[in-house]
């Protein structure tokens, strides 16, 4: 007798769908459980941690905040290698208006994410119409380019930088700061991609012909899409500015464009939760790999390759399915 | 027939794709309330005169008038804006989807907005309304059902809701009836004469001639993009060139 799997929606899921979600505790947490820890967990994190895992965790919230971006990104139909472009814009924004104006952290920070967002989408216009892997190319090289052209024209403290920058007030402001941005880049985000609105930026990825034929200017529908996108990566460009208190070329490094990638790869694209979990699971990664030495990138590689081969639909989904169904076998006749 | 006034006229449209003419020195005239099948064999330029009405495809020469209005070669979102709606021969629903959600798209276009006087409205609700229109029955709960799983005859009902839901005064459907069963078709036949009696225009390519001949008003055959007869549908038929077109000759 020949068996399948069958996967069947636990009882409590149905119930909280509906009306009865408010009928008990138990439904209650079990719908607001999944959403209340990680807010929990960005309170609670930075107090019970040490100074190093500080570091790594605000490490962490930078790279979720530019993998939702990427998530944001792919699922409006273009898919960026070059994540590395909005940060390192938002990055020489901020830099240059405390450098060169004395403006503070908190207040340059949010005018490079807007500044930032609005020169990555101005340079990335042109190749709005391209799509697939043509428009992921030039993504790839623009932060390639203006790292050279900063090297040759030596503008803005050239391969020096520019250092001795302001940091932020203490460190808990940092910590606490980026972590707020991340949960409503998080949160805001979920909730724009299942509006009506993310709804069109969603199906332009699903046949851009149809949503053309419905009427909507797709490439305006895409600059949209591009400007929020680099708004969330400027701004982590522009954050971590000033915690290094410094701004240079690495900021377009390859870096920043491939780890995001990845970590919203492993987490499970299209969800923004995928993305922000695989953060917090491949940077503290890599950072206890510190201890296997010049091997450490083969062994992270290493895991990135089960990761994706044993999970292909992401730690996220395949969590998320776990948690709203059960599977049982079934006989096929 | 010929009383209404002209809503459409395609001067001396051509089209050609290298050296291939798919479109050649193309003239007709659509009148309001009327509706034009456009017949001819496979690869005689049907689908491309689509294209190149709706903008999806840009005139290598000629001229494309809507409403007085030259729109040739505008981009297909700014036609859809004054009115043209179309469906397509091969259905292009957004599969990840469940159906009503499916007509989100089309109900939030800025068309849709302008004649409800700047405001949109319930979507889903509007969405459900014009599924159960085009025969999604609302008891079986169709419209909640994902595209993907969908069989092909709801995906062209759906593709026509999706046009019907920009409230177009031109509607254009590219080949509703292939891949259908006599008895679907015989249900959408009575949801187009209903659009007709709305006092729309309807433009049909069709190769299911029988079903075409009992509503269509006037047809064009087509054959190598060029234009070989036109007429009731009746008289059409007995041409010899479209005889030799579609038995082939000898």
């Amino acid at each position: 007798m020949q068996k399948r799997k069958e996967r069947v929606d636990r009882g409590i899921k149905a119930r909280s769908e509906d009306v009865f979600a408010i009928s008990s505790w138990r439904e209650m947490l079990y719908l607001s459980g999944p959403r209340l820890l990680p807010v929990a967990g960005f309170i609670v994190l930075p107090l019970i941690l040490g100074i190093y895992w500080q570091k790594v965790l605000l490490s962490v919230a930078v790279f979720a905040l530019l993998a939702i971006s990427w998530d944001m990104l792919a699922q409006s139909s273009m898919v960026s290698l070059g994540q590395a472009l909005f940060f390192g814009m938002g990055a020489y924004c901020s830099g240059i208006m405390n450098h060169y104006w004395g403006v503070p952290p908190l207040i340059s920070i949010p005018i490079a994410a807007v500044a930032g967002a609005v020169i990555c989408t101005i340079l990335l216009l042109p190749v709005l119409r391209l799509r697939g892997v043509y428009f992921s190319m030039v993504t790839l090289i623009i932060p390639l380019m203006l790292e050279r052209i900063i090297e040759a024209t030596k503008i803005f403290g050239g391969t020096e930088g520019l250092s001795g920058l302001d940091p932020f007030p203490s460190r808990w402001v940092e910590l606490y700061v980026v972590l707020a941005a991340l949960l409503a880049a998080l949160f805001g985000f979920r909730r724009l991609m299942t509006s009506d609105y993310g709804l069109v930026l969603r199906a332009i990825n699903d046949n851009d012909r149809s949503v053309m034929n419905a009427g909507i200017n797709i490439y305006w529908f895409k600059a949209q899409a591009l400007f929020i996108s680099s708004a969330i990566g400027a701004f982590a460009g522009a954050f971590m500015t000033h915690v290094y208190m410094f701004v240079g070329m690495p900021v377009f490094a390859l870096d920043y464009s491939i780890l995001p990638i990845a970590a919203a790869i492993v987490g499970g694209p299209g969800s923004m939760a995928g993305a922000t979990l695989g953060a917090f699971i491949l940077v503290p990664l890599s950072e206890v790999l510190r201890g296997a030495g010049g091997l450490r990138i083969v062994f992270y590689g290493m895991l990135l390759v089960v990761f994706i081969v044993a999970l292909p639909e992401g730690i996220f989904h395949f969590v998320q399915r776990k948690y709203h169904q059960f599977e049982r076998w079934v006989a096929v006749e | 027939m010929m009383n209404g006034t002209v809503l459409l006229e395609v001067y001396k449209l051509s089209k050609s794709f290298g050296g291939v003419h798919a479109v050649t020195l193309l003239n007709f005239e659509l009148h309001k309330g009327e509706l034009l099948g456009i017949i001819g064999p496979n690869g005689s330029g049907k689908t491309t005169t689509v294209n190149l009405i709706t903008g999806f495809v840009k005139a290598t020469s000629g001229r494309v008038v809507y409403k007085g209005q030259e729109i040739t070669s505008w981009a297909p979102y700014r036609i859809v804006r004054l009115g043209i709606a179309r469906t397509f021969q091969m259905v292009k629903p957004f599969y990840q989807l469940p159906a009503f959600k499916n007509m989100i798209i089309p109900l939030y276009s800025p068309r849709v907005k302008q004649l409800a006087g700047g405001k949109y409205g319930d979507r889903n609700a509007v969405a459900l309304d014009l599924l159960e229109e085009v025969g999604f029955e609302r008891d079986a709960q169709v419209a909640y059902k994902v595209a993907s799983v969908l069989p092909q005859g709801y995906l062209k009902r759906l593709e026509l809701a999706k046009a019907i839901a920009l409230q177009p005064d031109l509607l254009i459907l590219d080949e509703l009836f292939s891949g259908l069963s006599l008895a679907e078709v015989a249900s959408i036949v009575p949801i187009i004469e209903k659009l007709l009696q709305e006092g729309k225009t309807i433009i049909m390519i069709e190769h299911r001639l029988k079903e075409l001949f009992r509503i269509a008003s006037r047809v064009i055959v087509l054959n190598y993009g060029m234009k070989i007869a036109e007429g009731p549908p009746d008289k059409v038929m007995e041409s010899d060139e479209v005889k030799k077109a579609y038995l082939g000759s000898e």
